[in-house]
C-alpha cells in the first residue's frame, strides 16, 4: 500500500480505520491507493475492475455502508498537484455514509480519456441511477450497465460535458446564441415524454394509462420541476420526475470565481436556507486555509443558520398545509418570516440572500441591541407554533390526507439517499449536528426530534418539533453569546479584519489582494458535511493551489429525496402525490444547483 | 291607453321584478367575489384588495373592465360548440333556480308549486356545464376535474334531494311560499336538523365551494375543469360560483330558517341578513379547512350523509304520521 500526501496532513487517521483494515485483509493491500487529504474520511483510490466488488463489500459487510452518500467525478487532466496520485483523466469518486458507524469512506477510480466507462452501481445503490446519470451529463463518463442513461440535467439537446474543463463556463466564450423557428421546434420535441423509452406501457390489461404531464409549472410542484405521471384513473401507476429546469451551473461557477467571491452563490443553492448555505462551503475552505474561527464567530453563525432552519421550516410549514388545501396558514407563517427577516436584515442587511459568512468568520459583529431583537422573535414564535399544531396538526382533515400516507421505512430511506428531516421522520436518530457536532454544535442542549412512520405527517410534525429545538439553541446563542472578535486573526481571511487593514500597511496589502485576486489555498481537498434546512449538505472542495478551486462539488439533499418519489409513489393518487410533494420540503435550486 | 289594462300591469311588473331579482343575484354573485378576498384578508392577517375606490369598493368594476376587454380566447384543440356552451349552461342552470326563491311576501319571480323540483333539476342541468367544459377544453387537468365533478355531484345530489324531503313532508308542499309560509311559528332547522346539516353539505359539494372544491383542486389539478377558459367566459364560471353560494344560502335560509320570517325588521332585511350569514360562512369554511381527498368525499356521501337523511326521513314521516290526525 502507497499513501500519497501532498501535504503532511491526515494520513494516519485513516490508517488506522477498522474498515480500510478489513478491505485491506478482504482484497489485499495493493488494490488500493490511500491519499490523504483533509475530508475527514479514508480515500482510496480502486482499479475500476474491483469497484463493484468493493462497493458490493461495503454494502454487505457487518454495520453496512447503506447510504450512497455521493457520487460525482473530477475532470483532473488540467490539476497540476496531484503527486503521488494514479494516473487519471477523469476520476469518479464514491461516498458511502454507514449509519450505524457512523463513519463514511470515500473511494475514487481513475479513468483514461480515451476509456471512459465504469460499471454502474445501481443495483447495489438505486439512488446511483441519478448521479450517474449527473456523471454522465456533466462529464460524459459512462456506466455500464445503467438502466437508463440519458441526461439529466442539461436539456436532451445539449452539445458538450459542461463540467469537463475544456467546455467553456462563460457565454461571451461560445458564439452568440441564437433560436430560430426550426431550433425552438427541435427544443419542444425534446421535451415530449415517450413512455416508450423509459419502459413505460401505454396500457393495461384492458384499458388505456393516461399520461398526465405535471410541471414543470404548477402551482404544487414548488419551482421548474416536472413529473410524468402514468395515471389508471386518479391512481399513480408510475411515474418521471424530470429536473435540470433549475440548472445554473453552480458548481461550474466555482471554478471561476474566487474563493471568497463564491460565498454569494452557495446563498442560491438552497434558496430558502440563507447563511445555511454559507456553513458548509466556508468550513470546508477553513479546513483548507487552516484557520481556526473565534468561539463568537462559531456561534454567531450557529444563531443565524438555526433562524434561516426556522425561517426555512415555517415556508415548509406553510405551503405544506397549502398543498393539503388550507389556504389560511401559509399567510400566517409569512408573518412569522417576516419577523425572522427583520431580526435577518438588523443583523446581516441583506434578507433571503444575505452571504453574511465570511472565510475566517462573519462580515460584521452583531449590531447594538441584537439580543433584544432576537429574543422578541424567540418570544413570539412559540405560541404561534402551539397554535398551528392546534389548528392544522390536530385537524381531523389534515389527519386523514396525511397520516400512513406515503410511508417509508428507515432502510428505504437509507437506499435512495434521504436525509434530515425526512429521514428523522422514519425513527432514525441521524443528525449531523450531535452525530458530528461543527461550529461548536456540541456545546448546545437539544434535543433531535423523531418520527414513526415515516409518513407524510410524520414529516411536518418533526419540523414544527425541529423549529422548537432552534428556538432553544437561539436562546442559548442569545443568553451565552461568547466576547471576542467575530473574524480570526488568520493571513488567509477575508477581507482581513477593518480595523487592522486600516492600520496596519501588511494588512492593506493582503487586503487588496485578497478583494481584488483571492485569497490562494494550499493544493488539498476537503470536506464539509452540514445538517441543513432539508437533510445533509456537503461542499467538497478540491484546491489546485489556486485562488479558485478546482473543482466544486455540492451535494445537495433534495436532488436524492426527488429521485425518491416513484419508488414510494407506485399506487398512490394524484392527491397524496401533491401531499407528498409539499411534505418532502425541496426547492429546485437545491436540486438542480 | 286602452292596452294598459290591469293584466298588462301585473305582467309588466312581475317582468321589473323578475329583472331585479335576476340582476341582484348575478350583481350579488359578482360583489361576493370582492367580499370573499375582503373576508379572507381580514382572516388571514392580510389587507385584501384596498385600493380601487374607498376600501377597495371599486375593485369589482376593475376587475370586470379587465374581464370584459381580454381576449377571448378558444384554444385551437378545443371543441368549440360545447366549450362556448358550458359557461352558458353554468350560468343560466343557477339563475334560473333563482326564480322559485321567495324573496318577501310580495317578491318573487316565479310562484311554481313545484319550486323545489324545479331546484333539483336544474342542479342536475348545471354538470353538464363542468361536463361539458372539461371534455371539450381537451385538457387532461380539465377532464380530471370533470369526471372528479360528476362523479361528485352525481353522489350529492342523491342526497341533497333527499334531505329536503324532510322539509316538503313537514309543510305538505313544494311550493317555496308555503314552505316559508308553514315555518311562521318555528324554523324548520329545529325539526329538520341533519336535513339541513346534510342539506348544507351537499350545497357546498354542488357549488364545488371549498372544502368540497376538487373538481377545481387549485393544487392538484391547477383549476381543474376551467383550466383552458379566459376572459368572459371564465368570467361566467366564476361568477356562475358566486351565484351558486347566493342560492345556496338562500335556499337554506328559505328551507330552513323561516325565509322572510323575523320580528321587528322589514322582511326583505330579514331574508337579507340571513342569506348574508350563510355566504359568510361559505367563506369561513374555505379559509379554515384543508381539502379532504377526493376518494374520501365520495365515501363520505354515501357512507355518513346518504344513511342520515334516510334515517331523517324515516324518522320525519313516523313522527308526521303519529301527530297528525288521523
Amino acid at each position: 500500500m502507497s499513501v500519497a500526501t501532498p501535504n503532511d496532513t491526515t494520513a494516519n487517521d485513516a490508517q488506522a480505520d477498522p474498515v480500510v483494515v478489513a478491505l485491506m485483509q478482504r482484497f489485499g493491500e495493493r488494490a488500493f491507493v490511500e491519499q490523504a487529504t483533509l475530508i475527514g474520511m479514508p480515500v482510496l483510490w480502486v482499479a475500476r475492475d474491483s469497484l463493484i466488488d468493493v462497493l458490493r463489500f461495503l454494502r454487505e459487510m457487518p454495520e453496512p455502508f447503506n447510504m450512497l452518500f455521493d457520487l460525482s467525478a473530477t475532470d483532473e487532466r488540467l490539476r497540476g498537484n496531484r503527486q503521488g496520485l494514479p494516473d487519471s483523466d477523469f476520476t469518479v469518486f464514491y461516498q458511502l455514509l454507514s449509519v450505524s458507524r457512523n463513519r463514511d469512506i470515500m473511494l475514487k477510480v481513475a479513468l483514461a480519456e480515451s476509456d471512459l466507462e465504469v460499471p454502474s452501481s445501481v443495483s447495489l445503490y438505486p439512488n446511483a441511477n441519478w448521479y450517474e446519470r449527473e456523471v454522465w451529463d456533466m462529464f460524459g463518463v459512462t456506466f455500464h450497465g445503467h438502466p437508463h442513461l440519458t441526461r439529466i440535467l442539461m436539456p436532451p439537446t445539449w452539445m458538450g460535458h459542461p463540467l469537463r474543463k475544456d467546455h467553456s463556463a462563460r457565454a461571451t466564450e461560445f458564439d452568440p446564441y441564437t433560436l430560430t423557428v426550426e431550433g425552438q421546434d427541435k427544443e419542444q420535441q425534446a421535451l415530449k415524454f415517450d413512455p416508450e423509452a423509459w419502459g413505460m406501457r401505454r396500457g393495461g390489461e384492458d384499458s388505456e394509462f393516461m399520461f398526465l404531464n405535471l410541471g414543470p409549472n404548477h402551482p404544487s410542484a414548488h419551482g421548474a420541476f416536472r413529473i410524468v405521471l402514468q395515471l389508471e384513473g386518479e391512481e399513480i401507476v408510475d411515474c418521471v420526475p424530470d429536473i435540470g429546469y433549475h440548472h445554473r451551473g453552480a458548481e461550474k461557477m466555482g471554478e471561476r470565481q474566487s474563493w471568497h467571491s463564491y460565498i454569494p452563490y452557495t446563498d442560491r443553492v438552497d434558496y430558502t436556507g440563507g447563511v445555511m448555505n454559507n456553513l458548509p462551503y466556508i468550513l470546508a475552505v477553513e479546513k483548507l486555509a487552516g484557520i481556526t474561527v473565534t468561539d463568537r464567530a462559531r456561534t454567531i453563525r450557529v444563531m443565524m443558520a438555526e433562524l434561516f432552519r426556522i425561517n426555512s421550516h415555517l415556508l415548509f410549514l406553510g405551503t405544506y398545509l397549502q398543498d393539503l388545501g388550507a389556504m389560511t396558514p401559509v399567510f400566517f407563517t409569512f408573518t412569522d418570516r417576516q419577523k425572522a427577516y427583520e431580526v435577518i436584515e438588523a443583523i446581516t442587511g441583506f434578507r433571503m440572500h444575505p452571504a453574511w459568512f465570511r472565510i475566517g468568520g462573519v462580515a460584521q459583529d452583531l449590531p447594538k441591541g441584537w439580543d433584544r431583537l432576537m429574543q422578541g422573535f424567540v418570544d413570539w414564535m412559540p405560541k404561534r407554533l402551539a397554535e398551528y399544531e392546534r389548528a392544522m396538526m390536530e385537524n381531523a382533515i389534515v389527519r386523514e390526507r396525511t397520516r400512513n400516507v406515503v410511508a417509508y421505512s428507515t432502510a428505504e430511506a437509507l437506499e435512495w439517499g434521504v436525509t434530515g428531516p425526512n429521514l428523522r421522520a422514519t425513527g432514525c436518530n441521524f443528525d449531523l449536528r450531535k452525530q458530528r457536532p461543527y461550529s461548536g454544535y456540541e456545546n448546545f442542549d437539544f434535543e433531535v426530534p423523531l418520527g414513526g412512520n415515516g409518513d407524510v405527517f410524520d414529516r411536518g410534525q418533526v419540523r414544527i418539533e425541529e423549529m422548537r429545538q432552534s428556538l432553544r439553541i437561539i436562546q442559548q446563542c442569545i443568553d451565552h453569546m461568547p466576547d471576542g472578535d467575530y473574524k480570526a486573526d488568520h493571513p488567509l481571511t477575508t477581507p482581513p479584519p477593518r480595523d487592522k487593514m486600516l492600520q496596519h500597511i501588511e494588512t492593506l496589502i493582503t487586503h487588496f489582494l485578497q478583494v481584488s485576486w483571492g485569497p490562494v489555498l494550499k493544493p488539498n481537498e476537503s470536506q464539509q458535511m452540514i445538517e441543513a434546512t432539508k437533510g445533509i449538505n456537503s461542499y467538497y472542495l478540491t484546491s489546485d493551489g489556486n485562488t479558485m478551486s478546482y473543482r466544486t462539488r455540492i451535494r445537495t439533499p433534495s436532488f436524492p429525496h426527488l429521485q425518491q418519489i416513484p419508488a414510494v409513489m407506485r399506487g398512490g393518487f394524484v392527491p397524496d402525490l401533491i401531499a407528498h410533494l409539499g411534505s418532502i420540503d425541496f426547492v429546485m435550486a437545491d436540486v438542480d444547483r | 291607453m286602452s292596452w294598459w289594462t290591469p293584466t298588462v300591469e301585473a305582467a309588466f311588473i312581475a317582468m321589473l321584478q323578475a329583472l331585479v331579482i335576476l340582476l341582484g343575484a348575478v350583481l350579488l354573485g359578482a360583489v361576493m367575489t370582492v367580499v370573499e378576498r375582503r373576508l379572507l384578508g381580514l382572516w388571514q392577517d392580510r389587507y385584501g384588495p384596498n385600493r380601487v375606490g374607498p376600501f377597495g369598493t371599486l375593485q369589482l368594476v376593475a376587475d370586470m373592465l379587465k374581464i370584459f376587454f381580454k381576449e377571448d380566447w378558444i384554444p385551437p384543440f378545443a371543441d368549440r360548440t360545447l366549450f362556448v356552451l358550458a359557461p352558458a349552461i353554468a350560468m343560466a342552470s343557477l339563475l334560473l333556480s333563482f326564480i322559485v326563491i321567495p324573496i318577501t311576501p310580495g317578491w318573487g319571480v316565479a310562484d311554481l308549486h313545484i319550486g323545489l323540483l324545479f331546484f333539483l333539476a336544474m342542479a342536475g342541468i348545471n354538470v353538464y356545464a363542468v361536463l361539458f367544459g372539461g371534455w371539450s377544453s381537451g385538457n387532461k387537468y380539465a377532464l380530471i376535474g370533470a369526471m372528479r365533478a360528476s362523479a361528485q355531484t352525481l353522489s350529492y345530489e342523491v342526497f341533497m334531494g333527499l334531505a329536503l324531503m324532510g322539509v316538503v313532508a313537514m309543510a305538505g308542499s313544494f311550493n317555496m311560499r308555503e314552505i316559508v309560509n308553514a315555518q311562521e311559528g318555528f324554523w324548520f332547522v329545529i325539526p329538520q336538523f341533519f336535513g339541513f346539516c346534510t342539506f348544507l353539505i351537499a350545497g357546498i359539494a354542488v357549488t364545488h365551494r371549498h372544502p368540497f372544491d376538487q373538481p377545481e383542486a387549485e393544487q392538484e389539478l391547477a383549476d381543474g375543469y376551467h383550466i383552458e377558459y379566459s376572459s368572459m367566459k371564465f368570467g361566467m364560471f366564476f361568477i356562475g360560483e358566486y351565484v351558486g353560494m347566493v342560492l345556496v344560502s338562500a335556499l337554506i335560509v328559505t328551507l330552513f330558517f323561516g325565509g322572510w320570517h323575523g320580528p321587528l325588521l322589514p322582511p326583505i332585511v330579514w331574508f337579507a341578513l340571513k342569506t348574508g350569514f350563510f355566504l359568510m360562512l361559505f367563506v369561513l369554511l374555505r379559509a379554515s379547512l384543508p381539502r379532504p381527498r377526493y376518494d374520501r368525499v365520495m365515501s363520505f356521501g354515501w357512507k355518513v350523509c346518504l344513511p342520515l337523511t334516510l334515517v331523517n326521513l324515516l324518522v320525519t314521516g313516523a313522527v308526521i304520521l303519529l301527530v297528525s290526525p288521523q
